[in-house]
């Protein structure tokens, strides 16, 4: 069996190491544009920061491939596949044969229709390549910077800039911070606490100029502001990487994907931030661009491509994400917007915690923690399992909710026995 | 509130340089005696409220602490001791009788330490019982007053008999004086080691009904939670009259330990106070005391033995005759020294006489009048070791029953606080939050071990003195001399003086 | 695998658990007294839940499937494929809770006595035998064993 994978990140590696759980002997090939051993993508805003050394970066060890054995082809981008003839097609005119393929292409960024985008010192920042460049604008002197978008990699990139020295101003359309993953309330103390680091908001703004000739020199806001800037970070977000798909499989804003993690054809299975999956959540099929996800599909497809009898229950929206001593905790659903959803919260913006879970029919449907985090997995897993909190619902905002409030019988059953 | 004159009995001392502010005295001390400091960060202690239960001291991971009695000195008074000027402080604050738990604590004489035993040398030879069988089989009941046998058999039916492996019983601890989790330790202890139980006056709770064979079901003033199920669970049935730590005196479980289980198992209202009153109503005569009984003979169909318990009590031997007269199966004494949940301190310490006496005075006193067969005499009432037991079986006792000393393998550390609820050993106490401090797992095999272990050494005092069978000690009070005791008190112990 | 399970029903409250396992991951693993008089103290890895008469020590479950192992960012956290045991490479953890996120037994916990690093039971592994959890419950109300 010749297994060909497209993309070298979490779901590549989960796909990797789900088809080894079945298939020993099979031959894996991934191919990736990266040149670089599989690294952590979410690392890179710790690299450029200058927490982690590029030695630290690497998602699996340097093993990996050989343990695996998995012959990968980096640095090599696939121009086309071929579905008729089993082929992906590679730019150096050479082709890789298949059995079963999975399409792990990632996401790319979003680029906002603004004119001016091309000059020099704009980035993006998804791939280990677009943060050693910004480290080295920063370390050839510049230190203005404007991050386009307050979105979870806007505000990772204004964290790690701000830390490098850089004067930092963040532009996001919305009237808060992480407009995906927070609420107003737990914005603002998000806000409040990176504006205290030195970090620059402007909320219901956006981007509609940029100046400079060959190098960007600054950007003219919505507002009409202008702000005078060296490095401009396109943070919006990403979408589904879908380009050799598109014509020949069933795609929506991702590639659609049943809980196989196979797409409209068989032998072809996508995963990851490309996929358009289940979410269990939302009851619908969802673009999940986080990495958990992109492993759990991964790995599903892996053991699916290797002909296990597998399934993936379904991905939520799970988001780790801290600033300094500042943890935060989101998953699910976390600002409903109509009236059968009932919400529990728990605010205390001097000590910026905040503690809300949102729930419906009794189901636990997402929540905030931001501070007080601990044990936060406990609901993750209430919501995956769908299950009925009624018994415990009032000490769920209780600061150490754990399997002492749950019914003793349900508690004895989830704890005492084996574990799956 | 006015000034409590009440100075501490304890000191809790604290090696500083070993103390991690873990914590975990704070957390095991249900009387508050460790707290936390949240400004300090550090544990500190309350003296006044520290009862030396030794529980903080047996957790703690560095072992940081010690207990001391309280040094301060009261001037020195031979007739007016600490303990008399405390009494009358606490007294003149409350208004009430003075509570304690346990056997007395007084300097009254020990006369199991006052005999010794013989052994053998020369003439009659020692046997070693890891080499030769050693029997410590022993059955209570009536015994007929003659055998009628052909071919070599039985041709009547003895009357019921218990059958013990070990002469050695666990006392009458009720349910709600002690945890549940005592009496199924004791339960299975029972069951392991070939002996009984005894449910005290609390009924039988229904996770023990299958240790019903190696239980000794007690009827008593209160009559709590009896009925015929009750009566036929047991491989026996006792009679409670008395109690050595409070002759005279009946019982009060206080509502707040009457939790639900309690409640369930005693049949009263849960939060209802136990009262045992201090005589049975129905008794008034060694004829009344007879009716009853036959009544639970009749009850339980003629199968089981019924004893009578009584305290040893000046003159407890004419009692005694009385009852083997009024039909029980076996007669149980306890001696001045015999231990509770909750006493009269006054009671507890100035009532009955010590158990040695009594016992000897019984024993001859049967075998005068020719009836010693009729009953089983089990004593009780501080039984410490091995050595006190084989000492009781030569003095007439066919058995003892441990109280004390099976709750201190099951943890108990004398303290004396059984009244107050908080046992920290999870012992004498209905707190939920203690009583899951006894494992029943590991209470069942200290017990069991326990009573492996005296066995294991009254074997090898029988051996020393050349026996090989309990049975040929029973009332061989030759095998006993006394050392520094009055003569009177040799008479009544029926024991020459040693180098007699 | 082996694993360790709770007995609330004799759980003393006592929380000797917990000091004992930060001893055993302490820089002196063999003193109580300089394991917590000296050096950093690492935070306890189990965790006894409390909301009185009813307490239990609760530690990782080593999940066959793990959550966490899954959902790591950086591939610090791993199953060891021989002994089963979920472990946290803490050498490669960049603490950013994501697993605290995805465990559903909420017992994985935040050590940011130094770097920030994801901090949970190991099994004692570096040791032989009992975990120091176990081997120093008081009422054995923590037992290591196989379950079905």
């Amino acid at each position: 069996m010749d297994y060909v994978i497209i993309g070298n990140s979490a779901a590549a590696v989960g796909a990797v190491e789900g088809i080894r759980q079945v298939d020993r002997e099979g031959r894996i090939t991934v191919i990736s544009d990266e040149p670089y051993h599989t690294y952590s993508r979410p690392l890179i805003s710790y690299w450029l920061a200058g927490k982690v050394t590029a030695d630290k970066m690497i998602y699996r060890d340097e093993k990996f491939y050989e343990t695996n054995n998995v012959q990968p082809l980096l640095g090599k981008r696939v121009c086309e596949i071929n579905f008729e003839g089993r082929k992906v097609r590679l730019e150096d005119g050479s082709a890789v044969s298949y059995d079963r393929l999975l399409i792990a292409t990632g996401g790319k960024p979003i680029v906002p229709p603004v004119a001016g985008l091309d000059k020099k010192g704009v980035y993006s920042f998804i791939k280990f390549d677009d943060v050693k460049a910004i480290k080295s604008a920063v370390a050839a002197g510049k230190r203005k910077a404007v991050v386009i978008g307050a979105g979870l990699i806007g505000l990772k990139a204004a964290e790690a800039l701000n830390r490098l020295g850089a004067d930092v101003n963040v532009v996001e359309l919305a009237n808060r911070i992480l407009p995906a993953i927070l609420d107003e309330e737990a914005g603002q103390m998000v806000q409040g606490y990176l504006e205290e680091a030195g970090i620059k908001f402007s909320l219901n703004n956006t981007v509609t100029e940029v100046s400079g000739d060959n190098a960007v020199s600054g950007v003219t806001l919505k507002d009409g502001t202008f702000a005078e800037c060296e490095m401009l970070i396109v943070a919006i977000g990403v979408n589904p990487n879908i380009g050799l798909a598109e014509g020949s499989l069933s795609v929506n804003r991702g590639i659609l994907v049943n809980e196989k993690m196979e797409t409209s054809l068989p032998g072809i299975y996508a995963a990851g931030d490309v996929s358009e999956g289940f979410d269990v959540v939302y009851g619908t099929n969802r673009v999940l661009p986080l990495l958990p996800n992109a492993y759990l599909q991964g790995e599903t497809a892996g053991r699916s491509m290797a002909g296990a009898e597998t399934v993936f229950d379904g991905g939520l929206a799970m988001n780790a994400i801290g600033f300094g001593d500042l943890p935060m905790l989101t998953a699910g659903i976390v600002k409903p917007d109509t009236e059968e959803f009932e919400v529990l919260v728990d605010s205390a913006p001097e000590t910026r915690t905040y503690r809300k879970i949102v729930l419906k029919d009794n189901r636990i449907m997402g929540y905030i923690l931001l501070n007080k985090i601990d044990r936060a997995g406990i609901l993750t897993g209430l919501i995956r399992e769908k299950a009925d909190v009624t018994p415990f619902k009032d000490r769920l905002l209780k600061y150490g909710f754990g399997y002492i409030d749950f019914p003793e019988s349900e508690r004895k059953s989830r704890l005492s026995g084996g574990v799956a | 509130m006015s000034l409590d004159y009440t100075t501490p009995e304890f000191l809790i001392e604290r090696n500083r340089d070993r103390c991690i502010d873990c914590k975990v005295c704070v957390n095991q001390c249900a009387n508050e005696a460790h707290i936390y400091d949240e400004e300090e960060k550090r544990v500190v202690s309350d003296d006044i409220k520290c009862v030396n239960c030794h529980r903080c001291v047996a957790l703690c991971p560095t072992r940081a602490l010690t207990v001391r009695r309280y040094p301060l000195e009261y001037r020195q008074n031979a007739g007016w001791t600490a303990h008399d000027i405390n009494s009358i402080y606490r007294q003149a604050a409350s208004g009430g009788i003075l509570l304690t738990g346990m056997g007395t604590d007084r300097n009254y004489p020990i006369f199991w330490d006052h005999l010794l035993l013989n052994a053998s040398q020369v003439t009659n030879p020692s046997i070693d019982p890891l080499r030769e069988p050693m029997e410590l089989k022993t059955f209570l009941g009536r015994k007929p007053d003659s055998l009628k046998i052909e071919n070599g058999r039985l041709a009547e039916k003895l009357p019921p008999q218990l059958e013990l492996e070990v002469p050695v019983m666990f006392g009458a601890m009720s349910f709600g004086s002690v945890s549940l989790n005592v009496q199924k330790s004791l339960a299975r202890a029972a069951a392991e080691s070939g002996t009984f139980f005894n449910t005290g006056e609390g009924g039988l709770h229904r996770d023990l009904y299958r240790y019903g064979g190696s239980a000794i079901v007690q009827v008593a003033s209160g009559r709590f939670g009896v009925y015929s199920e009750y009566l036929n669970a047991g491989a026996a049935v006792e009679i409670k009259i008395g109690q050595g730590a409070k002759p005279g005196i009946g019982g009060h479980l206080p509502g707040e330990k009457v939790g639900r289980e309690v409640s369930l198992t005693r049949m009263i209202p849960e939060g209802s106070d136990a009262i045992s009153p201090a005589p049975h109503h129905d008794i008034y005569s060694i004829e009344d005391l007879g009716q009853l009984i036959y009544s639970l003979k009749e009850a339980t169909n003629y199968q089981k033995p019924v004893s009578v318990k009584i305290a040893a009590v000046h003159n407890v031997a004419a009692i005694a005759s009385g009852i083997a007269r009024a039909g029980a199966d076996i007669i149980t004494i306890d001696g001045l020294r015999g231990g509770t949940g909750a006493t009269p301190l006054r009671t507890r310490d100035n009532v009955g006489i010590p158990i040695e006496l009594a016992l000897a005075a019984v024993d001859s006193r049967l075998r005068e009048e020719g009836i010693r067969h009729r009953v089983s005499l089990v004593v009780a009432g501080s039984i410490r070791n091995s050595a006190d037991i084989v000492k009781a079986v030569a003095l007439g006792a066919d058995a003892v029953y441990i109280g004390s000393a099976a709750l201190i393998s099951l943890g108990c550390h004398m303290c004396q606080k059984c009244y107050t609820g908080k046992c920290n050993w999870g012992i004498a106490t209905q707190d939920p939050n203690l009583v899951k401090r006894l494992n029943p797992d590991i209470g069942a095999q200290r017990a069991t071990n326990l009573l492996r272990a005296w066995s294991l050494e009254i074997k090898e005092l029988l051996g020393g003195m050349g026996i090989n069978a309990l049975e040929s000690l029973r009332g061989n009070r030759l095998m006993l001399r006394g050392v520094g005791l009055s003569e009177k008190e040799l008479q009544i112990l029926g024991v020459k003086a040693a180098g007699e | 695998m082996k694993r360790v399970y709770a007995r609330e029903e004799v759980c003393a409250g006592c929380k000797l658990c917990e000091v004992h396992c930060i001893v055993a991951h302490s820089q002196y693993p063999n003193d109580i007294v300089k394991a917590f008089k000296k050096g950093v103290l690492p935070v306890s890895r189990v965790i006894v839940e409390e909301d009185r008469p009813v307490s239990f020590a609760l530690q990782c479950r080593h999940c066959q499937d793990a959550p966490c192992t899954k959902a790591c960012i950086t591939g610090a956290m791993h199953r060891d494929l021989e002994t089963g045991i979920v472990i946290n490479n803490e050498e490669r953890c960049v603490g950013c809770w994501t697993c605290i996120l995805a465990c559903p037994f909420g017992a994985i916990k935040r050590d940011e006595s130094g770097e920030k690093v994801a901090s949970k039971c190991d099994l004692c592994s570096a040791g032989d035998g009992v975990p120091a959890c176990v081997a120093n419950c008081p009422n054995d109300a923590l037992v290591f064993e196989e379950r079905e």
